[in-house]
């Protein structure tokens, strides 16, 4: 057993924190957010060249091999200074996607232009009725000619605006919440016959919902097997969970960090607020929350690899729930010891109030994950 | 101990009724339904509807303009107004500033600031807070210094909410350095348009803006706007404080907020069923709903008591806290009931002449932006450590 970071490692975290020092100061981020764009194409490059777009990919991809602890350090690290970039819609989501159901042309056509950081990808899942459940999908692809018309209304894509090619879930068989029948399509994103409506949301990213009306799709759309999506779906998004609770991890450390340093200066009443032992024991808790959040980060890498699917699913479950607590605590409770500063869109911790509080939603709420690590673990 | 209503009360619930089911203007319902902060026309148009009707004031005394009412018809109209997301008045005037001026002030500014605040021609901000001074109220530095008739003001307000559409602002300021701190201050009605006073807007967490930075640098205000004697402004600033806390507490917008709940429960899809279908959905909404009837007792309790010259002592920031913590809770679950639909957010000004109808269901425009503002309610008006300290202290005795 061992929760050491290698040497290799290592000096992947200290480039990823580097990043964050030289571009994510909360101004520039600010900046950033407010673009058209909502993120940096120039920090899209950097990120391609330090290579970490092909890392999570498996070597015979074309990726650097990377594991789901290679993925945490980025993605911790990356949620510290709350980087906007799209790594977690494009690499793990959508590259994942294609790494794990893709024929070889798809693989080659796709990986290779991910890696380089010239495709952008997004996975459309969601639908207005579906809440959190991968298997609720109404949207239908049915077979046309030698391809497929597909209608139906994805909500709340991340990054399905800025995104190249957009992975589609849609119903190719079954009912509407069966878990078989569901297939996956790689769908442009320019294509006329998709209607987008882009938006920001409060995490200073952006999303779309995209409606398909009667939308056509060749034959070679199709991602995988026709109907034998979901346990892919399943695999992959329980991939990106795992990544965004490093995520969250990150953001909660560096949250915790802003509002402890914010105690020792604010002096009410003559002392630092610090003094005061109810604030204290509310930074203390709120310090236990990071903590055990980061040890279900470090566990859920470290079993995300397993050939034991149920393990696995349970370890995600228990760590998003774990994690998504922990996130609204956190959160919540740093605006809560900044006083009025803390409800400022200038300062920089209501920021990570609201990148936690769409964590906590993001593929499952708390509540959501409790229920799901119940039913696996009874 | 009786908790009916009586004939009187049952036909007095009724005429509320209707005067709102008619008299409330459907787009100034619809924004304080979905929790968005008025428009300041909406908000005046409604407030002179108000006044006219002569509910402008139900708490003030009869002889000011108040309604008379006893503790079960404003309890009724409170409940009545909540329900149908009628907003109050703004409380800056009516219930903070009007009850020190016709408490303390003289019988000029009576006459001259009630009427005004009655038909909303003056829009009033409340100047306390500073920089350096917040949970620490008494150690405020904005200096008022006399030069004949007048004070010359120098110094600066933070976090004034609204400021922007202000008339006149309240304000606390330092007449006297040497003595100790709460005895050095004194209360100044101010107009805002004296030439020395600068607002500038602060941006919120909600992308809005309702707060603002006011500077004063060598604002002329008469002696006459002084409140009071010089040097006894903390008693008067406690007095609205205690007002200001009951008033937070916002049971009627609570219980409404709980009815919307269990209708978008009804929508929302979840599940193959809908959320309403959800025990840990419903779990979490009937345990709000009975801290709220229990806050809501308390509440009543406390009048009842206050109506029988019973001496309350800290027992109000019971209220603030156990409201505000509910009013959280609350718009923490409407946000979860959207499902990822709570997570797309634009300022509102960025639909300005878009003609464009924010995303989702129209049931989600609303619970986010109220979501970021309420972080503010524990916070606001004494944080909730602070009401835990006065009550460990006051009632306590520790
Ligand atoms: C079941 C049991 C077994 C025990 N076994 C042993 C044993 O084997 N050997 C032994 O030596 N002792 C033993 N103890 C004693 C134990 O260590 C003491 O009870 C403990 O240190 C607390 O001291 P106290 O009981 O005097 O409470 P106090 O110190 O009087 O504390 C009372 C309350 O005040 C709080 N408090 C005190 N100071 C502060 C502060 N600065 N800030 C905030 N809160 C504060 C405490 O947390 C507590 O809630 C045992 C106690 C129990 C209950
Ligand atoms: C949305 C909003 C609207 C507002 N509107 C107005 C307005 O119109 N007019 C106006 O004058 N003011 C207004 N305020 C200001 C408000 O009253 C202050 O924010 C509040 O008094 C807290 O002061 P502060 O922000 O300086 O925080 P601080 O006093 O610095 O508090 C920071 C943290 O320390 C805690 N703390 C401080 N002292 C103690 C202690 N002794 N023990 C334990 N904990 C302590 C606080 O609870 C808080 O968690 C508004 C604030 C907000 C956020």
């Amino acid at each position: 057993m061992d929760f050491e970071l290698s040497d290799e490692q290592n000096m992947l975290k200290d480039s990823v924190e580097r990043f964050v020092k030289d571009n994510y100061s909360s101004e520039a981020r600010a900046k950033l957010a407010d673009t058209e764009l909502g993120f940096s194409r120039d920090h899209w490059k950097k990120m391609a060249e330090l290579g970490w777009l092909g890392l999570p990919f498996p070597e015979e991809v074309g990726g650097f091999g990377g594991t789901a602890v290679e993925t945490a350090i980025m993605m911790e690290n990356m949620g510290s200074g709350l980087v906007l970039e799209p790594f977690l819609s494009t690499v793990i989501l959508g590259g994942g996607l294609v790494a794990e159901a893709g024929s070889e042309v798809q693989i080659e056509a796709i990986i290779p232009q991910v890696i380089e950081g010239n495709m952008m990808l997004a996975f459309a899942y969601a639908e207005p009725q579906s809440r959190f459940d991968l298997n609720d999908v109404e949207t239908t692809a049915t077979k046309s000619g030698d391809g497929y018309v597909k209608k139906g209304h994805k909500a709340v894509v991340y990054h399905g605006a800025t995104a190249d090619k957009i992975i589609v879930s849609a119903r190719t068989g079954g009912n509407s919440r069966d878990e078989d029948g569901i297939s996956l399509f790689i769908v442009d994103n320019n294509s006329s016959d998709v209607t987008r409506r882009d938006y920001r949301t409060i995490d200073g990213q952006r999303a779309a919902d995209i409606k398909f009306e009667d939308a056509k799709v060749g034959a070679d759309a199709l991602l995988g097997e026709e109907g034998g999506a979901y346990p892919v779906i399943e695999k992959v998004v329980d991939k990106a969970i795992a990544a965004l609770c490093a995520e969250a991890v990150g953001a909660m450390q560096a949250a915790n960090n802003i509002t402890n340093e914010y105690m020792k200066e604010r002096k009410q009443f003559g002392t630092p607020i610090g003094k005061f032992q109810v604030l204290q024991h509310r930074m203390v808790d709120m310090y236990m929350e990071a903590e055990q959040s980061k040890s279900m980060s470090d566990m859920v890498a470290m079993k995300l690899d397993l050939d034991d699917e149920t393990e696995r699913r349970k370890a995600v479950a228990a760590a998003k729930a774990q994690v998504g607590q922990a996130a609204k605590f956190v959160g919540q409770q740093s605006i809560q010891l900044h006083g009025g500063m803390g409800m400022t869109d200038e300062y920089s911790i209501g920021h990570y109030f609201k990148r936690l509080t769409t964590i906590e939603m993001l593929f499952g709420n708390t509540d959501y994950h409790f229920k799901k690590y119940a039913a696996l673990a009874s | 101990m009786d908790l009916s209503f009586s004939e009187e009360d049952l036909a007095f619930r009724d005429e509320v009724r209707e005067f709102l089911a008619t008299a409330l203007p459907a787009d100034v319902k619809d924004r304080c339904d979905r929790g968005l902060h008025p428009t300041p026309e909406g908000q005046i148009r409604w407030q002179k509807i108000l006044n006219e009707k002569g509910w402008m004031a139900p708490n003030w005394p009869v002889e000011y303009g108040g309604t008379g009412w006893t503790i079960t018809q404003k309890h009724i109209a409170a409940h009545e107004f909540g329900h149908a997301a009628a907003p109050i008045a703004l409380p800056f005037g009516v219930s903070m500033v009007g009850p020190v001026i016709y408490t303390f002030g003289n019988q000029e500014q009576k006459d001259k600031y009630l009427p005004r605040i009655l038909n909303s021609e003056d829009w009033w901000c409340q100047g306390y807070s500073e920089p350096g001074s917040g949970s620490d109220l008494a150690s405020l530095q904005t200096k008022a210094v006399r030069d004949g008739d007048d004070y010359i003001v120098n110094g600066q307000k933070i976090w004034t909410s609204f400021a922007q559409h202000a008339d006149m602002i309240f304000c606390l300021v330092r007449t006297d350095s040497s003595a100790k701190q709460q005895e050095g201050i004194s209360f100044l009605l101010i107009d805002m348009k004296t030439p020395g006073i600068t607002v500038k807007p602060i941006i919120g967490l909600d992308m809005e803006h309702s707060l603002n930075e006011v500077f004063f640098e060598d604002v002329r205000v008469p002696v006459a706007n002084r409140i009071g004697e010089e040097n006894k402004g903390w008693t008067y600033a406690k007095f609205l404080l205690g007002n200001e806390r009951t008033g937070i507490a916002r049971v009627a917008r609570s219980k409404r907020q709980v009815e919307r709940l269990k209708d978008i429960a009804k929508a929302e899809r979840c599940g193959g069923h809908t959320l309403s279908f959800c025990n840990d959905f419903n779990n979490k909404l009937t345990r709000i709903e009975v801290d709220l009837m229990a806050l809501e007792y308390t509440e009543l309790r406390y009048l009842s008591m206050i109506a029988s010259g019973k001496q309350l002592s800290a027992e109000p920031s019971l209220l603030k806290i156990k409201g505000t913590e509910i009013q959280q809770r609350l718009t923490g679950l409407l946000v979860e009931s959207l499902g990822m639909y709570g997570a797309p957010y634009e300022a509102e000004r960025a639909y300005e002449g878009r003609n464009e109808a924010p995303v989702g269901p129209d049931y989600a425009h609303g619970p986010m932006a109220e979501h970021l503002y309420l972080r503010a309610a524990t916070i606001y008006g004494g944080s909730n450590e602070i009401q835990r300290n006065i009550v460990s202290k006051m009632v306590l005795g520790l």
